[in-house]
């Protein structure tokens, strides 16, 4: 077979000893920015990229490869042991890895995320390899009207109908999107929302910020507060057995996993998505399929192995337009789009013809970085458990160090360090007042891409608002979305008939 | 205010030692060197051309050893540049800090009060001139700019053409085509230029006025096809694609890619800066770059450089009021 | 707890009003001639809808009846409010003293003062910390924190490491 044999060729120069050593170096690198709050492989890769000219291109595609793999797997450390999410793509691990951690139990899901990432990334990899080139047309076909019913899935696969307080839910969802709008309108080119006429604002409000603030800051608020009555996080302890016993675990996964994973790719390679929505509506779908789905949200396993698995088959995924297509799906993807342009590869449906050695050493790079990195961090982990055993005030002043230098590098300006006070302080209240915080975090998040593609679609389209549905591939989405939003609904109903009175909330 | 004082009479005194240190290290130009790392802000986000190029020059600047400290570049990028004018504003004096730009340098200041007068920066050097073609997709059946034309005004308004976003470049060069042949298109604004190639070459638009550098992709492997260059003269890279000013209509739009300093920036320090950037502009890899994006080599510097950004800005504002005066968008 | 929920609500109703205000100085209405909703509508509506949720949940704590659960532990709540003042003035410290003396003070406060711990302890994070912050940040990653008025004692800094 003719792909095998050009895969056999990327292998003999992606398992070179100098090359092996890069991957290596480049995984434990990743690895420790991801795991920073505030650091993410885009860092990574954009302090590396110039280093590359020193070695051959092919190895300086190993070494991003490997410390964008670092990262991604990273990513998930920062958000089980301390419940912040280092990158968008990692909130839905917090979702029930914190609950883990907190029940002592941060080992066993941080084996969950390494275990599920190297699943996700190798099926994705595998996919990657035998359907590269045909999938890239299906990406071409993704219009501005595709990305709304898109997101909207992703959405309601994660909101859906119950849950916690409705109104508060509501307010929390509008405040996200409203905090989304703030900085430059795209459509009109206008500024608008720029409170206080503060320069901070025109570049809108980073997840980021949000994110670090709330979770970061106004956490430890709440467990301040909280620590005298409340017991404290339980310490964490891990053996080799555990650890064994922890892989054993997920063997009882393959069902989420492999969802996960097409999943992740699938929704990965289009290149307005990324890995976000892919893992959330991996996290979406785990919960509606589960037989348990009131365990989620509180430590449930398959909650952290569902959106690990799809967030690192969605950052292969996302590599596919790239590379095909030359559109980069995300930040970090652009600047590995800049250092291929910078060796004079030229990105595109070319490629693949003439540049074949190229394409497969990276491929191939992408199996032996996805290795390393699940060797190297599942190595760590009793590491990172360990550190979770200082005493509380010392992680506690360590992690707003850590927040406020996290929230300044990104932009590198102290007006998102005042910002992450104060959602901090703002997030300790609402968190008190019961106030849901992921539907805030998550509004934030895919809010610009809603309202960016409604509003494309509706111009293009010279105000027709049938379009959505009237478009066979975004009909489809929005009815996926219908279904998802009105499952729970029917569930809650069948089981109300049942026992013939509904229960009282 | 004080503390700028204290910063700069205390930067007096720490230089002299600064200078030993720094002095072990290769010497680009006698006298004046960065004593830290130099920010290269950049007006546009993670990822966009203008990211991409300014990036370039930080890997081929440290790679060559042209600058005895490292360069780190900085995105700011907020409403359209507007965050990063502004950034430079504020550091008036500072040797340390020079800005990546391009056109949005001369029409964020025109669209938005944001107190900026691009007058007082400092120009260091004009890198490179980017281009702008006319696209159709491959698919269609337009060949030429006649073709176009019928075609937009077949479809009564409902032509859609891309663009990265209201008061952007290929907008300001959509109007003028607008005005020029008397059409009305529909303008759909997308998040960067390799958004719009993606979106016309799976047939979302009907056309669009790429750079070459983010259509060349899909060019080559048949996808999209150049109808026109908005150039004076033909582009080396498509010598079979006519200008506009060949067929008679006098449309030249060109996006620049420059470097300046914040105001009363150090004439030492621009020297330095200029000096750096003019060992860069011979560098082979650079030239072998411009040559495959089809960018235009054009390197400007200091008082040149200024009557050239007034006079840009003075056409800016023309094209801006005339867009304005047509109240369509 | 009812007062505090109220209290919330009304500040939630009162940041949407600003919020509306804001987003009027785009058009908010259908745009005929673009197509679609102009730039201030999703703010605009969107805050509207919170204020009226807002406004939903204060006039249901209205009708419950008062609980004696109280919203703050009023034990704890001096130590939240002495962290919190303790961060904003290390964030206001930061761009006069610089990072690297700012972030040291308040780790003496929070680990010395503030959590009692021992002077082995809080000398070395008072040593380590910044000295991380150094190389991960500034060697590694090239991302520089502000320095303030200490700035030039970091030349020779630079001029070792860069």
């Amino acid at each position: 077979m003719d792909t095998l044999a050009l895969l056999a060729d990327g292998f003999a120069t992606s398992l070179s000893p100098l090359n092996l050593m890069i991957v290596i170096l480049g995984v434990t690198a990743g690895l420790f920015i991801g795991a920073m709050p505030g650091l993410g492989s885009v860092n990574g890769v954009a302090i590396v990229l110039p280093l590359t000219f020193i070695v051959p291109p092919s190895s300086a595609i190993i070494l991003l490869c490997a410390i964008y793999y670092g990262a991604m797997y990273g990513g998930a450390i920062s958000s089980i042991l301390l419940g912040i999410p280092g990158a968008s793509t990692a909130v839905a691990t917090t979702f029930d890895g914190r609950p883990m951690a907190q029940q002592g139990k941060a080992g066993l899901a941080l084996i969950a995320a390494a275990v599920a990432s190297f699943i996700g990334g190798t099926i994705s990899v595998v996919l990657f390899t035998l359907f590269a080139v045909p999938l890239a047309d299906l990406a071409l076909a993704f219009g501005p009207a595709e990305e709304f019913a898109l997101v909207l899935m992703a959405f309601t696969t994660f909101v859906g109908l119950g849950g916690d307080d409705k109104l508060k839910t509501i307010i929390m969802i509008c405040l996200g999107l409203v905090l989304s709008t703030v900085g430059l309108d795209l459509i009109s080119g206008q500024p608008r929302l720029i409170f206080g006429d503060l320069p901070g604002f025109y570049s809108g409000i980073s997840f980021l910020v949000l994110a670090i603030g709330v979770y970061g800051i106004g956490e430890i608020l709440y467990t301040i507060e909280s620590s005298r009555t409340a017991p404290q996080v339980t310490p964490a302890k891990i053996t080799l057995n555990d650890l064994w016993s922890g892989i054993k675990t997920m063997n009882r996964m393959w069902r989420t996993m492999s969802l996960g994973s097409f999943l992740g790719f699938f929704v990965g390679m289009l290149p307005a998505a990324g890995a976000t929505p892919a893992a959330l509506m991996a996290y979406g779908m785990a919960r509606s399929t589960s037989k348990d789905p009131k365990s989620f949200g509180k430590g449930n396993i398959e909650g952290v192995a569902a959106p690990e698995t799809a967030n690192n088959a969605a950052s292969t995924g996302s590599l596919l337009p790239m590379l095909t297509l030359g559109i980069p799906g995300s930040p970090t993807t652009a600047l590995l789009l800049g250092g291929m342009v910078m060796w004079g590869l030229m990105p595109g449906p070319m490629l693949f013809i003439e540049q074949p050695d190229f394409v497969w050493g990276l491929i191939s790079s992408l199996y032996t970085a996805n290795f390393a990195a699940v060797a190297i961090n599942i190595a760590l982990i009793p590491l990172f458990v360990w550190a979770l055993r200082m005493p509380f005030t010392v992680l506690c002043a360590l992690v707003m160090v850590l927040c406020i230098v996290g929230g300044f590098a990104p932009s590198q300006k102290m007006h998102d360090v005042w910002l992450i006070a104060g959602f901090g302080v703002a997030g300790y209240l609402l968190r008190k007042a019961d106030y849901p915080l992921a539907p805030l975090v998550l509004a934030l998040v895919l809010g610009p891409l809603m309202e960016k593609s409604f509003r494309q679609t509706l111009i293009s389209e010279q105000g027709n608002v049938l379009a959505f549905v009237e478009r066979p591939l975004s009909g489809t989405f929005i009815a996926i979305a219908a279904l998802f939003f009105v499952l729970p609904l029917v569930k809650y109903l069948r089981k109300g008939g049942r026992r013939s009175i509904a229960p009282a909330e | 205010m004080i503390y700028k004082m204290t910063r700069r009479a205390a930067l007096a005194g720490v230089a002299s030692i600064a200078m030993i240190a720094a002095g072990a290290t290769s010497a680009l130009a006698e006298g004046w060197k960065p004593q830290k790392p130099i920010e290269m802000v950049i007006m546009a986000g993670q990822g966009g051309g203008a990211d991409r190029l300014a990036r370039l020059f930080q890997s081929m600047i440290q790679k060559e050893g042209l600058a005895s400290m490292p360069m780190l570049p900085v995105n700011k990028g907020g409403g359209s540049g507007a965050e990063a004018l502004r950034y430079l504003k504020d550091n008036e004096g500072d040797a340390h800090k020079i800005m990546a730009t391009l056109n949005s340098y001369f029409t964020t200041p025109l669209r938005t009060d944001i107190g900026v007068d691009i007058e007082e920066f400092t120009p260091i050097a004009r890198m490179a001139v980017d281009t702008f073609v006319l696209w159709v997709n491959a698919d269609s059946d337009i060949q030429t700019m006649e073709d176009w034309v019928a075609a937009v005004q077949a479809s009564g308004g409902s032509w859609k053409m891309g663009g990265t976003g209201t008061g952007q470049e290929d907008s300001l060069l959509t109007a003028m085509l607008e005005k020029e042949f008397g059409i009305e298109v529909t303008y759909v604004p997308f998040d960067g230029g390799g958004d719009v190639a993606k979106n016309l070459v799976g047939g979302h638009i009907d056309s669009t006025v790429n750079n070459p550098s983010e259509q060349m992709g899909f060019f080559k492997a048949g996808k999209s096809r150049p109808i026109a260059a908005f150039t004076t003269e033909r582009i080396d890279a498509f010598p079979d694609v006519p200008t506009a000013r060949e067929l008679g209509h006098d449309i030249v739009y060109s996006m620049q890619r420059s470097f300046v300093g914040p105001k009363d920036m150090p004439a030492e320090a621009v020297a330095y800066y200029t000096e750096m950037f003019s060992k860069l502009n011979e560098l082979p890899e650079w030239q072998a770059y411009t040559e495959d994006e089809a960018l235009d080599r054009d390197f400007l510097t200091g008082d040149a450089l200024q009557a050239y950004f007034l006079e840009e800005r003075e056409k800016h504002a023309a094209i801006l009021a005339d867009m304005d005066a047509d109240g369509a968008s | 707890m009812l007062v505090a929920d109220r209290v919330i609500a009304i500040a939630i109703m009162a940041l949407s009003a600003y919020f509306m205000w804001h987003a009027t100085a785009l058009p908010i209405g259908w745009n005929g001639v673009t197509g679609g909703p102009g730039g201030g509508a999703f703010p605009f509506w969107l805050s509207l809808v919170m204020l009226l949720s807002a406004a939903g949940v204060l006039l249901r704590s209205l009708m419950q009846a008062p609980s004696s659960q109280h919203f703050f532990d009023s034990q704890m709540l001096r130590s939240v409010i002495a962290v919190v003042v303790a961060l904003f003035v290390t964030i206001a410290l930061i761009p006069v003293v610089g990072a690297y003396v700012a972030i040291p003070l308040f780790i003496f406060w929070y680990i010395r003062i503030y959590g009692g711990h021992a002077w082995v302890l809080t000398t070395s994070l008072v040593i380590g910390t910044p000295v991380f912050l150094f190389f991960f940040f500034e060697v590694t990653l090239k991302i520089l924190l502000p320095k303030g008025v200490t700035e030039p004692l970091f030349f020779p800094l630079y001029a070792m490491f860069f």
